[in-house]
């Protein structure tokens, strides 16, 4: 009889009887702390369920509050009947009505029986531990704390609130230094007297009586003026989630927790039949078993607090719309938007998907339909083309294509004549965006339509007017996309070296030199073309400054370098 | 939120609520074993007219999930709901002749149902051709979930409606009473769903799927909303406002996070595209009582006049939660 189980019982009695009874018929004695809310009635039945073991206690009852000092009174009134009731104990294991053990008791004796002067109680120092949710972590030390958080919030608040103002704190007596560190202990006879019969217990139990959540460091504190040897972690296996509470075991977790060699678990849900069944009723395995290893539920916990707190990045669904702006960015993937290269070059989104591998659409904002990679009118997701679902809400549609397509770097066309004002401003915002421009292509399209001059005119003015407008945008000061802008005749000149730099930065897959230009359409009489809008009074100044006849366009000027907008 | 705006939710949630209160008097109960429900007890609200073929899986389904009571609305039906579920044990019914319509769709007289029995249960109000679908929940029953967001302080669950069809004709297999629909509508559109938020009630308004690709691509402003709220546990003073897309107080509704993170939501599956389809289609077109002037079984009458084939190249089958959870459909948040 080494060993010692205090309970803190509150809900699911028959969960908490049934591993009392666990315990007690392997020899080890229990003390069960009845939480003053179960009422007499249900109290009553409970330790008649239970008293035909003797070695069980039941100690004065407290009111268990969550983060409030009951929890803590309960512990210390629970050992002091655990130390004077069973002299022959040496370690006392706190545990609560909703832990399973999940090994043999006999193993967990042995191990501490092989540890007999070893406190086992997780206990760091303020300063060290980011765990303390709420933005309370000296202050749950320095300020008083005397309504209750989940009754009184307002109150709770504005006392904090209030104090803070006022600036009153207070000093930790006889230079206590706080630690904190999990409630579930496993503590020696004595270490564990030792802090229930010191002579200056009073004043501590002052103190901590006004402390925030003291049953996370009154021990933890006060260990550290005895112990002879803390280990500084706890035996109980208690995973918490971003907002402080417990995570809840499930019978899907029976093999996790049978592979993680913990001695108790917390918390199990109290309908977990198969857990319950698996680790009570099971005659222990001979696998020679160590120490506790917890690292595989470690991960899945934290994997579920990243989840909740930061989620998967470009996706919006029912349950995670992140607030516009309030993320880096809307999208969760990179992905290239050219503007007036389908039109100077032939051959561009099959020359573009060949050099980079990457999934090359045409102008997917066009106004007819979306133009998907291979003319499909559905995509991944489902995704149709159709314009007016599209332009129902342009957002949702280019973030579902990047989710949709996730893993697979996205491509596709812009340019004036499409409908695109929804989502301008999100695509110059979004760092994964990488935009292109050349500027006044769109007159290439015109000068080879076969359409009255008169029409011509009319939609180059347009379509200036309205890449005029999008160029703003870019330009802004908001802009965050990698955004390259030349003019039309500034890249004829020398078309190869910003398609390198572009195609470069999407991908590592191609650090050669290109050696496949795409095949520029050809611009014979181009220049006379916009000579001819000028004539009609409509300067496509975009277009650059092109040079009036061939011999021109073949004598060498000094390239000027494209800008970068970061 | 300004105070004359918080002022006119209040007022208005306590408008739905007196309205409900009289169109109480529509109701006429049948078999109501309402004094069976004990204390904790799961219950599902329904309205529903002439769905004997769906009733028996639809009552086993939430009978497995761990519901321990049933009250359902039975409006007018002609085929033998009524005697159907009044033999069910764990069903109260009331029955109405009155307006669908003009019990603002069923949510009155539901919203009356709630009031009286619903207070502090966890109540899943759902139509019967939908089955909620929650993280976990081939493996921890209902009460797991609610358990979990009790724990958590969370009132309400956010489950997304999903378009569930067949390939090929709707109308190719026929369903038989008490087999799993899924079985004949099991395809799926994952990635087509468009979302706004609704700034008065602060819901989310999610459109698309199937419906919105097939029947309402020229006016996709019209498309059925998918959003639901379907899960809450009841208070008294909680009102639906349309459908269970939304409720007042309005914090009910933030059943997604705006700073990024994920919460735990699920997906009510919409087995609507059976067979049966068409002459709910045909009698709706006839009885007008369906939402907005029955424009979406207009819209399915319009598309042709044989039953519609919603499938597409990138429809996706249906296998279980984590791959819904893999596709960004739904989340279990940070339930693990």
């Amino acid at each position: 009889m080494t060993l010692g189980v205090i309970m803190l019982v509150h809900t699911a009695l028959q969960r908490a009887e049934q591993v009392a009874r666990h315990w007690a018929t392997h020899g080890v004695p229990v003390v069960i702390h009845a939480d003053s809310t179960v009422s007499r009635a249900r109290f009553e039945a409970f330790r008649n369920q239970l008293s035909d073991l003797d070695n069980i206690r039941f100690s004065k009852r407290h009111r268990c509050e969550w983060g409030t000092w009951g929890l803590v009174a309960a512990s210390q009134s629970a050992s002091e009947v655990m130390l004077k009731e069973f002299p022959g104990v040496r370690h006392v294991y706190l545990a609560s009505g909703s832990c399973l053990p999940l090994r043999p008791v006999s193993e967990l004796i042995e191990y501490l029986a092989a540890r007999p002067a070893t406190d086992f109680i997780e206990s760091a120092t303020l300063a060290d531990v980011p765990w303390t949710v709420g933005g309370l972590d000296d202050e749950r030390f320095t300020l008083r704390f005397p309504f209750a958080w989940k009754k009184h919030r307002r109150l709770f608040d504005g006392y904090v609130e209030l104090q803070r103002r006022l600036k009153l704190q207070r000093e930790m007596p006889d230079g206590l230094v706080p630690h904190m560190g999990s409630q579930w202990w496993c503590l020696t006879r004595q270490t564990l007297s030792a802090i229930l019969q010191d002579p200056r217990r009073r004043v501590y139990d002052r103190f901590f009586k006004q402390v925030w959540i003291p049953d996370e460091s009154y021990f933890q504190t006060l260990v550290r003026l005895y112990s002879r040897r803390i280990e500084s972690r706890s035996l109980t296996l208690s995973k918490f989630d971003f907002q402080g509470k417990p995570h809840i075991f499930y019978d899907d977790h029976l093999q996790l927790l049978r592979r993680s060699d913990c001695f108790v678990a917390r918390k199990i849900w109290p309908y977990a039949d198969r857990l319950y069944n698996a680790f009570l009723n099971a005659p222990g395995d001979n696998l020679k078993r160590t120490e506790p290893n917890p690292g595989k539920i470690d991960r899945i916990f934290a994997k579920a607090v990243e989840r909740r707190t930061q989620g998967r990045r470009g996706l919006y669904m029912q349950s995670r719309f992140p607030n516009q702006d309030w993320e880096k960015g809307f999208t969760g993937a990179e992905y290239s938007v050219f503007e007036g290269f389908s039109e100077l070059f032939e051959d561009f989104e099959p020359w573009l998907a060949r050099v980079t591998g990457t999934r090359v659409h045409g102008h997917l904002f066009a106004q007819e339909r979306a133009e998907f990679e291979g003319g499909v009118d559905v995509l991944n997701g489902a995704l149709t083309d159709c314009a007016a679902l599209r332009d129902r809400n342009q957002r949702s549609f280019l973030t579902n294509l990047l989710w949709n397509t996730r893993g697979e770097r996205q491509c596709f066309q812009m340019g004036p004549a499409d409908t695109f004002r929804d989502i301008e401003w999100d695509i110059a915002k979004d760092p994964n965006a990488q935009v292109s421009v050349i500027t006044g292509a769109w007159a290439v399209r015109l000068f080879r339509s076969n359409q009255d001059f008169a029409m011509i005119r009319q939609q180059a003015a347009d379509l200036q007017r309205r890449e005029a407008k999008h160029l703003d945008v870019l330009r802004s000061q908001y802009a965050k996309a990698r955004i390259r802008i030349w003019t039309m005749a500034e890249f004829v000149e020398n078309p190869m070296e910003p398609l390198q730099e572009i195609i470069s930065e999407i991908g590592p897959t191609d650090y050669r030199r290109l050696t496949e230009a795409p095949k520029m359409v050809n611009l014979t009489g181009f220049a006379q073309f916009l000579q001819n809008l000028k004539n009609q009074g409509m300067h496509p100044y975009l277009t650059g400054d092109f040079p009036n006849t061939l011999e021109d366009l073949e004598k060498p000027r000094k390239p000027r370098k494209p800008y970068l907008i970061k | 939120m300004g105070a004359m705006q918080a002022y006119g939710l209040r007022l208005e949630r306590k408008r739905w609520r007196y309205r409900a209160m009289r169109k109480s008097r529509e109701l006429s109960g049948i078999s109501v074993r309402t004094g069976h429900i004990r204390e904790n007890d799961l219950l599902v609200f329904s309205t529903m007219r002439n769905e004997l073929k769906r009733l028996p899986y639809f009552l086993r389904y939430y009978r497995d999930l761990g519901v321990d009571h049933f009250l359902i609305v039975d409006n007018d039906s002609t085929d033998g709901t009524a005697d159907y579920l009044a033999q069910q044990p764990d069903v109260s019914i009331w029955r109405t002749t009155h307006s669908y319509k003009r019990s603002r769709f069923g949510m009155d007289w539901l919203n009356y149902l709630l009031m009286k029995f619903g207070d502090s249960h966890w109540c899943l109000t759902v139509d019967p051709d939908e089955f909620l679908i929650y993280p976990f929940c081939d493996t921890r029953p209902l009460r797991a979930l609610t358990d979990w967001l009790d724990a958590s302080s969370i009132r309400s669950f956010g489950a997304m409606l999903l378009d569930m069809y067949p390939k090929g004709n709707v109308g190719n297999s026929v369903y038989q009473a008490g087999q799993d629909p899924l079985d004949i509508a099991m395809w799926f559109d994952s990635g087509n769903y468009m979302i706004e938020r609704n700034s008065k009630y602060g819901n989310l308004w999610i459109q698309g799927g199937p419906r919105a690709r097939c029947f309402f691509a020229d006016e996709p402003a019209h498309a059925p909303a998918l959003n639901k709220i379907p899960l809450v546990k009841w208070d008294n003073r909680y009102a639906y406002t349309s459908s269970t897309h939304a409720l007042l107080p309005r914090g009910l509704n933030l059943v997604y996070d705006e700073w990024g993170g994920e919460k735990a939501s699920g997906i009510l599956l919409h087995t609507k595209f059976l067979d049966t389809f068409a002459d709910k289609a045909h009698e709706e077109m006839e009885r007008r009582q369906h939402y907005a002037g029955s424009r979406e079984y207009r819209a399915y009458a319009d598309k042709n006049a044989g039953l519609p084939d919603l499938w597409c190249n990138w429809s996706e089958k249906y296998i279980n939660w984590r791959q819904l959870e893999i596709l960004g459909l739904m989340s279990k948040g940070n339930w693990a």
